[in-house]
């Protein structure tokens, strides 16, 4: 048999109890996080953006295997659309939940933002003071990024800690895309 | 000559990352069928309907863009991925509903490659499995 062979022939559509433990994620995540801080020479955006680098892995393979199972031989071509299609498909596939909020910004036309109160992924995690502005969803910021890449839509992802009364690990994706992106929603309206 | 198919995967960098030609009554695996020039020739023709593909892109919601160029005797059919890839299908008879199929089977196998953690998105699909399973899906819709 063909090495690989075994691997095309695997149905891609099994969605049903399939979910991965949330302490064997952590465990998992946390050696993620490890493995980079080990790697980068200490500051705190080096080591988001090896986090992000992560995501960002995820990410490409994630919107096409979403794609595939839920849209039927289509895509999604609009701004808005896409980020919807990540606040609430991509996040219920990967975390069970909806994203808590989508939101434009009221002046910066190009700027969006996508938040989590309680991401699934932050959720054991405790930030030390050292590094009191590192936001460990810069994971979650990688996968949006890759998504909105394979959309063809480039823009720049970054993750903010964004603690709430309540939510002390809150956190927000902003999303900023290109002019370029901006002037083609335009002229294809 | 009818029945001659040249399929190809374009990366998001406009750059192939899979290739492979279907003549009527050879396998094109032992060996190609194709004449150089024509091979060039046909690589120029899709390079040509990229531009046309990346306008289309934005118009329709569709993967399958059905046939979106036309160069002499030549058809053009092309389908984009949620990811930007882009299969672009060279052929001179019209075969809307096998080309729909081979393009849709094709993405998936496209996406079991793309899920194995070892395959870089845009690197080029060198195993020989997948290559095995296009050309079963050839015989299947195409010829």
């Amino acid at each position: 048999m063909d090495q690989g062979s075994e691997i095309l022939s695997r149905n891609i559509n099994k969605t049903k109890n399939n979910e991965v433990s949330l302490n064997a994620f952590n465990f998992l995540f946390s050696e993620m996080i490890q493995y980079s801080q080990q790697r980068v020479s200490g500051t705190v955006q080096e080591l988001e953006k090896k986090l992000s680098d992560f995501g960002y892995r995820v990410g490409i393979r994630v919107v096409e295997l979403l794609n595939w199972r839920e849209k039927n031989g289509k895509r999604e071509i609009k701004i808005l659309q896409n980020l919807y299609f990540i606040h609430t498909n991509v996040w219920k596939m990967l975390f069970g939940k909806q994203a808590d909020s989508l939101e434009k910004h009221t002046e910066k036309e190009d700027e969006y933002m996508i938040s989590d109160n309680e991401p699934i992924i932050t959720k054991f995690i405790s930030v030390p003071k050292d590094y009191h502005s590192l936001a460990c969803g810069a994971f979650l910021a990688g996968i949006v990024e890759a998504i909105l890449d394979g959309a063809q839509l480039p823009a720049k992802v970054e993750a903010f800690a964004n603690p709430q009364e309540g939510f002390p690990t809150k956190t927000t994706i902003v999303i900023n895309f290109d002019q370029s992106v901006i002037d083609r929603e335009k002229l294809f309206q | 000559m009818p029945g001659t198919y040249y399929f190809v995967i374009v990366g998001t960098k406009d750059n192939p990352i899979y290739e492979a030609e279907f003549t009527q009554g050879a396998d094109a695996s032992e060996g190609s069928p194709m004449k150089e020039d024509q091979k060039h020739l046909s690589q120029f023709i899709i390079h040509t309907a990229l531009d046309v593909v990346d306008e289309l892109m934005w118009c329709y919601k569709e993967s399958y863009l059905k046939v979106v160029d036309k160069f002499n005797e030549w058809y053009i059919s092309a389908y984009v991925t949620s990811n930007g890839m882009r299969f672009m299908l060279l052929h001179d008879t019209t075969n809307p509903e096998g080309i729909k199929n081979f393009f849709t089977d094709v993405h998936e196998l496209y996406i079991k490659v793309l899920l194995n953690p070892f395959y870089e998105i845009n690197s080029p699909i060198t195993s020989r499995a997948f290559d095995n399973k296009v050309q079963q899906l050839k015989r299947k819709y195409l010829l």
